[in-house]
């Protein structure tokens, strides 16, 4: 598969960040009907069409400027986007394993990974890496091994540590998450980094979700898709930084929602790792302004349904009360009021 | 995507009697790779042909998980069982092709443990195996305390012993030599870890020893084999809407059957936690075993829905909605 990339976008400042028709069409879009609850959409990660479903960890057209992105958010605060506690190393090689032969085999073209015993060789050709190290031997690289390939890889990566019947917060890097703070859920429970999300523990969802979760398999990931939405399409909307990006949130009005309002789509591909024994919660974000939505009119139709009848707790808790109303008047001329189109998630 | 859903092709490499009840068999892939690497104290379930069906036994991992070039697994001859470990002991040869499912820890290592402290009986000791080649890369401090029944029954044991030195400590029944858990347990500091795999009642001793030293549940840990999957007896279902009768074998799903005979059920997860597969049930003489995290414990007891994906019926007659 041959990505035509766009390596010079900027996710912040003046932001040049734009989708070409095709990255559109590929989105895993998230809304399977007209209203919106969590629910368990879990389902078994197999290769689906052409899109963002096909490979087992998904690049685009993004990848060159989402990793310059990444570097810059790292260099403004360091110890800030990257955390991982000391116990977590074993999860981090199986997750630099995992993600160099993910990508050497759905990607040859850019990545190749040849081992030698312990001694891998690893190119990276869109980002000119190439690297020889020990595996096992952090000393053998330039950052500890998660840092150093996640560096190289689309979304942010969290690895869940299992231990007493329940998934620990362990390591991550985060340099594009949607209003929490890392360092903050670092070593947090199951329970306790969802407590904040509302009507969930009522449901029972949680609960069943993690029981699923500690049966998951080595070589059996599953996939879920959340979605938020922001103002512009910057990646890094932290809770750290929310002084740089809460404001814009005032600026957005019904004439441009279109242009400012981004849908945040999170594919959530999950994998037990198999030395560690560690669950891998890949976050990759798509990010898709209204008027892309709009490119294809049932999504517009849907999404306009979706944010029009959405629970008031979640518009609160995803962070968009101030402008619900206007993406929803926006997104109004897609929706006819006639319900005879069927749109199909993913 | 390389990621198989399927099962793993190994030829058993190498066929060792190493006491009069146990093999040790080990096992390379068919394409001369290497193997999926998994963390110690996992299992494999090999999958075992008979004339009738499959058996789907699950074995222990002894390996190092550092090799990769290589499984090894014991199989203890069980006289009384199905027939599965008597049909690993007598048909399967070196040089066979054998089809198991990937690795699967049901038994980790704690990776805050201070100590690990191993308490196990006989067979055992199998899971143990690749946790210590997993401790000794990673430095931690263990100690293995191993009962057998008598010298010919050791052999597992003595090999630990030339690996580990006084790490391990064998108990052999016939010269008397008694494993006393709750002297292992007694005066142990703080962050030490406890497994035991063994017999039911070593294990009940073990947790009964711990608790009685104060112990938290956090910090005693016992190896038990969960099923996989859908498996038990065989049933039939009949699906109301095509007036379909499906038999669902010992080693399928109900969703798997139906799915086999033509029928589409829909379904998320396919392990009895999303909900995607809840299907009514119409008629019912007999009872569902009910094994999802879905229906709630009323819906359970009511018997008027199921969850095909993992659910299963004892019953003479099950007729559902799909």
């Amino acid at each position: 598969m041959t990505i035509q990339f766009r390596p010079d976008e900027t996710y912040r400042d003046d932001y040049t960040y734009a989708n070409s028709p095709e990255c559109i069409a590929r989105a895993p879009f998230p809304f399977p009907d007209d209203e919106y609850m969590y629910s368990m959409n879990l389902e078994p990660h197999v290769s689906v069409g052409d899109g963002a479903l096909k490979a087992i960890f998904d690049i685009d057209e993004h990848y060159i400027s989402e990793c310059r992105d990444r570097a810059i958010t790292l260099e403004k605060d360091p110890g800030m986007h990257y955390v991982s506690a000391p116990h977590m190393m074993e999860a981090q090689w199986d997750l630099l394993e995992l993600i160099m032969e993910s990508y050497a085999s759905d990607y040859p073209e850019y990545f190749t990974l040849e081992k030698d015993g312990t001694r891998w060789h690893w190119t990276n050709t869109l980002l000119n890496i190439d690297d020889t190290f020990t595996f096992g031997d952090p000393s053998t690289l330039p950052y500890e091994p998660m840092e150093y390939i996640t560096r190289q890889a689309q979304g942010d990566w969290v690895l869940q540590e299992e231990r007493d019947g329940t998934l620990y917060w362990g390591a991550g890097i985060a340099t594009q998450r949607a209003d929490y703070s890392l360092r903050f859920n670092l070593g947090m429970a199951w329970h306790e980094f969802h407590g904040p999300v509302p009507l969930l523990k009522e449901t029972g969802m949680l609960d069943r979700a993690l029981k699923f979760l500690l049966r998951l398999r080595c070589g059996h990931p599953v996939r879920r898709l959340n979605w938020s939405l922001t103002v512009n399409p910057r990646l890094d909307v932290s809770a750290e930084s929310l002084p740089d990006w809460a404001p814009d949130r005032t600026t957005v009005t019904a004439e441009n929602a279109g242009k400012l309002v981004y849908l945040r789509i999170e594919l959530q591909p999950l994998h037990r790792l198999p030395r560690s024994n560690a669950i891998v919660f890949p976050i990759r974000t798509y990010l898709l302004n209204l008027e892309d939505i709009a490119t294809n009119p049932a999504w517009a139709k849907r999404m306009h349904r979706v944010l029009k009848s959405l629970n008031q707790e979640l518009v609160d808790y995803k962070g968009f009360t101030r402008y619900r109303d206007a993406a929803v008047e926006w997104l109004s001329q897609f929706d006819d009021g006639q319900d005879e189109e069927v749109v199909k998630a993913g | 995507m390389s990621l198989s859903n399927g099962t793993l092709n190994v030829r058993v490499a190498r066929i060792e009697a190493v006491t009069p009840e146990i093999k040790r068999f080990t096992l390379v892939a068919t394409d001369g790779a290497h193997l999926p690497p998994f963390s110690g104290g996992s299992n494999v379930v090999v999958l075992i042909p008979h004339e009738n069906g499959t058996y789907r036994n699950a074995y222990s991992l002894m390996s190092s998980p550092y090799d990769s070039s290589a499984y090894q697994i014991a199989v203890r001859r069980v006289e009384e069982g199905r027939g599965g470990s008597l049909r690993m002991h007598e048909a399967v040869n070196e040089g066979d092709v054998l089809e198991i499912l990937r690795p699967v820890n049901l038994f980790p290592l704690s990776k805050h443990a201070r100590l690990h402290l191993f308490i196990a009986g006989g067979v055992g000791i199998t899971p143990v195996c690749s946790q210590l080649a997993e401790l000794r890369l990673r430095g931690t401090p263990f100690e293995v305390h191993l009962a057998v029944r008598g010298a010919e029954h050791a052999r597992l044991g003595e090999e630990l012993v030339r690996e580990y030195g006084d790490a391990v400590r064998l108990y052999r029944n016939d010269l008397d030599q008694r494993l006393d858990i709750s002297v292992v347990v007694a005066a142990r500091p703080l962050g030490s870890h406890l497994y035991v795999c063994g017999p039911e009642s070593m294990i009940q001793d073990a947790i009964d020893s711990a608790h009685a030293q104060g112990w938290t549940d956090s910090h005693i840990h016992y190896e038990r084999f969960l099923e996989q999957g859908s498996v038990g007896e065989a049933f039939s279902v009949t699906l109301a809407r095509s007036g379909a009768t499906i038999e669902v074998s010992p080693d399928q799903s109900l969703l798997e059957a139906a799915e086999a005979a033509g029928h589409s059920i829909p379904y998320l997860c396919r392990g009895g936690a999303c909900g995607e597969c809840e299907t009514r049930v119409l008629e019912l003489d007999g009872e569902i075993v009910h094994t999802d995290d879905w229906l709630s414990d009323e819906d359970k007891a009511a018997n008027t829905k199921i969850m095909p994906c993992v659910s299963r019926a004892k019953c003479s007659r099950l007729v559902i909605d799909c």
